[in-house]
């Protein structure tokens, strides 16, 4: 399991349990946390699960796809450390994992 | 919460159903939440059964809109393996299958669609599917693998992506069309041409322009798709993926107003202020295109989710989205966005027979619909354009060496 805190843009944080293989999308959305959408359901299809990943943690959440980057792109206030949470795979090595929500994915 | 507390009943369970219930706590709804779904099984994913599901590659949980636990947690009842048979807009009541009746303040009906069946000698048969529930996904599943020939009714993106798991499974694949191109009603030509190349060259065959005339079979299973020229087209399953019909039948029973659809407004509310639509089964206003028209996406049942549960709550109306959905087949990400409504032209952006292009609809000097295929700058930028309703230049759009990013700047 990785402990990954979910930042809401009003600053509530939400400590949960993940498990490996999961993504990070799934943790959030599987339990109810509020500021990621994920319309496509984890497909990289729709940009609604964007989150900035604490800078710390850049590195261990590994490169963006050409396809995460483009839909990146067009998403609203991108920011270099900008992810899509679809994209991001759950592993041991992820415990401790902090991101934070734009103000919305809309 | 008891039995005779109102709040909001939903009815029907699917994505539209679940995400509004969810909505709903969200935005701090605090009366009861009762979910009626005739399924036996909590509210899930549809778009993965067609693709990751059928191909092993996702499981029950993975499927699963919310955990188990979510329900108890957030208060919000599931009541499953029972149908709505009625609603009293006098009494404000709803009478199930199980011969309860339930009060409610709120009524959100999302009903979702049914595939529309065949009607011909044979379609009785078993191996003869449709695909719409987990439990048709289950049967079909059972029917592809090595050695296992299916027939697909109908050249649309159910019966396209279904074939293309098949093929990954090691089957054999036939699809039979009745129009002269697949993806007929819902893509351009340069699409269809494109994808029926891509299957071909990975082994589906095409039969189009075809007529079916009947299933034969043995002993009570499909061995075989009868087609009008009298050819017949040998196979272990069929599948018939030919559109679906809204589920209206409860709504106009109540004297709700349906024109191929429950017709609500841009709160997804019906002429019953109680009574809300979303999903599959609205017939709902297009601000951008300004008509009426029934959307068969996620994004259209959670887009009407958040109306319904926002106009409940009494929150500010969320903006209008430019509608959307994708289609994946083997490695290709097929993403539109908008619709092609009185459209005078076509722009195409790169080239089909690198596998990434796209496809600009426009109207004037303003796009109104995109289609991309492993194109997504091309599809996130287009929406975008498409939602501001803004000019574009035709040369740029159609030129690759202007970035999607400098089209839409």
């Amino acid at each position: 399991m990785a402990k990954i805190t979910y930042v809401e843009f009003n600053g509530t944080e939400h400590v949960v349990d993940v498990k490996p293989g999961m993504s990070v999308m799934e943790g959030a959305v599987k339990n109810n946390i509020p500021g990621i959408d994920a319309d496509c359901g984890g497909a990289c299809a729709c940009a609604t699960c964007h989150v900035y990943v604490e800078e710390t943690w850049l590195e261990k959440t590994g490169d963006k796809s050409a396809m995460e980057e483009s839909m990146l792109d067009f998403a609203e206030n991108v920011a270099p450390n900008s992810r899509l949470s679809c994209q991001i795979n759950v592993t041991d090595a992820l415990d401790g994992l902090v991101v934070r929500m734009p103000e919305s994915q809309h | 919460m008891g039995e005779n507390d109102a709040g909001v009943i939903i009815v029907g369970a699917g994505h539209a159903g679940g995400t509004a219930a969810a909505q709903l706590r969200q935005f701090g709804y605090d009366k009861r939440i009762v979910v009626v779904g005739e399924e036996p099984i909590a509210p899930y994913q549809r778009p993965p059964l067609s693709k990751a599901w059928l191909k092993g590659e996702a499981d029950a949980d993975s499927l699963a809109l919310k955990p188990d636990s979510f329900y108890e947690q957030a208060n919000v009842e599931l009541i499953l393996g029972v149908r709505v048979t009625a609603i009293s807009r006098d009494t404000k009541t709803v009478a199930l299958s199980d011969g309860r009746v339930l009060p409610y303040e709120f009524l959100v009906l999302a009903t979702g669609a049914r595939p529309r069946p065949l009607p011909i000698p044979g379609a009785d048969l078993k191996g003869v599917m449709a695909l719409r529930s987990a439990a048709d996904a289950e049967m079909l599943k059972a029917a592809l693998g090595p050695g296992k020939r299916l027939a697909v009714i109908g050249g649309g993106y159910i019966g396209l992506e279904v074939a293309a798991s098949a093929r990954a499974l090691g089957g054999e694949a036939v699809v039979v069309e009745r129009e002269p191109r697949i993806l007929a009603r819902v893509s351009c030509k340069t699409l269809s041409d494109f994808f029926t190349d891509y299957h071909r060259a990975r082994g589906v065959d095409f039969k189009l322009d075809a007529v079916v005339d009947s299933f034969v079979g043995e002993d009570r299973h499909v061995t075989g798709v009868r087609l009008g020229s009298g050819e017949t087209i040998a196979c272990d399953a069929a599948l018939v993926g030919i559109g679906v019909a809204p589920n209206d039948e409860l709504a106009r029973e109540a004297g709700l107003e349906c024109t191929g659809g429950i017709v609500v407004d841009e709160h997804a509310r019906t002429a019953d202020p109680s009574i809300f639509a979303i999903g599959d089964v609205t017939h709902r206003p297009l601000p951008m295109y300004d008509r009426m028209f029934r959307l068969e996406s996620v994004a259209n049942a959670l887009e009407q989710a958040r109306q319904a549960a926002s106009a409940i709550v009494g929150r500010p109306a969320p903006a209008h989205e430019v509608t959307w959905n994708w289609s994946d087949q083997y490695d290709l990400k097929y993403q539109f966005a908008g619709l092609p409504f009185d459209v005078d032209d076509v722009v195409v952006r790169g080239d089909p027979a690198t596998a990434k292009f796209a496809v600009f609809h426009l109207s004037g000097d303003k796009i109104q619909a995109v289609e991309a295929v492993n194109a997504p700058a091309e599809f996130m930028g287009g929406r975008q354009l498409i939602g501001q309703r803004r000019s574009v230049s035709r040369a740029k759009l159609a030129d690759m060496s202007v970035s999607m990013k400098e089209v839409a700047a």
